[in-house]
């Protein structure tokens, strides 16, 4: 045994504070959910398939000569509850993510995820909203805005109808990387120069995205070009995503297989498809909302911390 | 060829970029929930000194610079270059005057220097953060003066000039900060 000669760091890079601020946020949302009879559920952290969602990787678990998934959200499993007994649920636990790191990321984090059968996206963004206020005595501002209208007020550019070199060269004009496609371009500009100047009192809350970052949302039905997904930040973080879920389970489908195509074009692991959760929607989804929230940036938030290691007791490089 | 992808990335690595090397100074991960992750740092041209902003997709792979940092001695200048040792193999690396910078002004021989090699050649040279120089000339101080109010200039073996107090002579030896390049204290003898 090598002698800890004070060069090993050992100590948590939380300090106290944040530990008490988690513990309060972790029995104020309980409360919360107990008292809307939101049903606390837990779902696998390891799972046989694995999201499909070309933007987000999975870590990967050796489990005794065979392939299992960690998850990167509870939303599958969880909407297989749905499908079984259709009620308001809620997980709030660990999720994983590789290669995620940096001062609002840690591959290892915490979710919030809850689901609330026969309501819309914005009925759920206004919960969202009114979770998140209750949770701290600042007086916030509220900005409500459609992902168009952000463009265009924060850039003078048309996310949704303006030409894709337009949209290019306007995100290489403010420091992107070169040939990024216009979905990539507008993911720069929302997540590099829009986003950052939020005010930190501010709450903004960002709907009617387009439909080509539909995820698992539904295709708006009277507008081809959105879809019903929302998203919230506090101050500048992302904070929340939430979708009129999708219930479709051919639609399920069709993306799952152009999700897999992607990933083969550019050159990622191509995992199973998750027929499970096919299977249930096949069943039968109840119309419903569905968000996920990022308990570490909100307790930077609450706490005015800058770095996600302020928050969690182990940060990656210590865990 | 060696290469890091962008997971890889943290201060203080060096890469390539354009032809030169540079250092990550600070490496930040922006990635919405559900899209293209980036990776935006800031990196420090160690040609120039100039700081810039670069964003990559996260993901690709940029080229390794051949950047380390080692102490050598210096020797000898011949006047367009500045000879420094290798210690331990006695291998001779000369260094111009933009390696030099404003190290040429406060190093003598046998002075051991930080020197940073790209490709084995000598790209940046450190002076030590404090020397100890003689003063060549100054002003004779002024009696009954003990604190340094204004000071006056002196000119050091090296030829470099400092701000010393009125009471230091010429012919004494002084430590300076050549970070900041301010006079520190005297040195006794």
């Amino acid at each position: 045994m090598p002698i800890n000669d004070q060069c090993i760091r050992w100590q948590p890079t939380a300090e106290f504070g944040a530990r008490r601020l988690r513990a309060d946020l972790y029995r104020y949302i309980r409360d919360y959910f107990s008292e809307q009879g939101v049903l606390e559920v837990e779902t696998p952290l390891l799972s046989s398939a694995a999201n499909s969602d070309p933007a987000i990787e999975s870590i990967t678990a050796d489990a005794g000569g065979h392939c299992r998934y960690l998850r990167t959200s509870p939303e599958f499993p969880l909407k297989r509850l749905l499908c079984h007994h259709s009620s308001a649920i809620y997980e709030l636990g660990k999720v994983f993510r590789a290669s995620e790191q940096g001062s609002s990321h840690n591959p290892e984090f915490t979710m919030l995820e809850w689901y609330r059968p026969g309501w819309d996206h914005l009925q759920l963004a206004d919960e969202v909203i009114e979770l998140v206020s209750g949770s701290t005595k600042r007086s916030l501002n509220v900005q409500r805005l459609s992902y168009q209208d952000l463009f265009d007020d924060a850039l003078g550019i048309d996310a949704l109808d303006g030409k894709t070199d337009d949209i290019v060269a306007a995100a290489e004009k403010r420091g992107a990387p070169t040939g990024l496609n216009k979905q990539q371009a507008l993911d720069y500009l929302l997540s590099a120069v829009i986003a950052p100047s939020f005010g930190n009192r501010q709450l903004t809350l960002i709907t009617g995205f387009p439909a080509a970052q539909a995820a698992l949302s539904r295709i708006d039905p009277n507008d081809a070009r959105v879809c019903q997904r929302f998203e919230l930040y506090v101050g500048s973080a992302e904070l929340a995503n939430g979708y009129h879920e999708l219930t479709d389970p051919a639609e399920q489908a069709r993306r799952f297989q152009s999700d897999q195509q992607t990933r083969q074009r550019n050159g990622q692991a191509v995992s199973v498809l998750d027929q499970r959760l096919i299977a249930a929607l096949q069943a039968g989804l109840e119309s419903c909302a569905g968000v996920a929230v990022g308990i570490d940036r909100w307790l930077m938030w609450l706490g005015g911390y800058d770095r996600i290691g302020q928050v969690l007791n182990f940060d990656w490089e210590s865990a | 060829m060696a290469t890091y992808s962008t997971n890889e990335f943290r201060s203080g690595l060096k890469i390539l970029l354009d032809g030169d090397p540079y250092n990550i100074v600070e490496n930040e991960f922006v990635k919405p929930g559900k899209g293209q992750a980036f990776n935006r740092a800031r990196v420090r041209n160690l040609k120039t000194g100039r700081t810039v902003e670069k964003t990559w997709k996260s993901g690709e792979t940029v080229e390794a610079a051949d950047i380390f940092e080692k102490p050598l001695q210096y020797l000898y200048s011949d006047g367009e270059f500045w000879y420094f040792m290798e210690p331990e193999t006695f291998e001779q690396l000369g260094a111009d005057e933009a390696a030099m910078g404003e190290s040429l002004q406060w190093i003598k021989e046998e002075d051991v220097c930080m020197v940073t090699l790209w490709n084995g050649q000598p790209l940046v040279v450190e002076a030590p953060n404090f020397v100890e120089l003689q003063i060549t000339d100054t002003d004779p101080g002024v009696r009954g003066d003990t604190s340094g109010g204004g000071g006056k200039p002196a000119t050091l073996e090296t030829g470099a000039v400092v701000r010393v107090p009125l009471f230091v002579n010429q012919g004494e030896v002084i430590k300076v900060d050549t970070r900041t390049g301010e006079y520190v204290s005297r040195v006794k003898e």
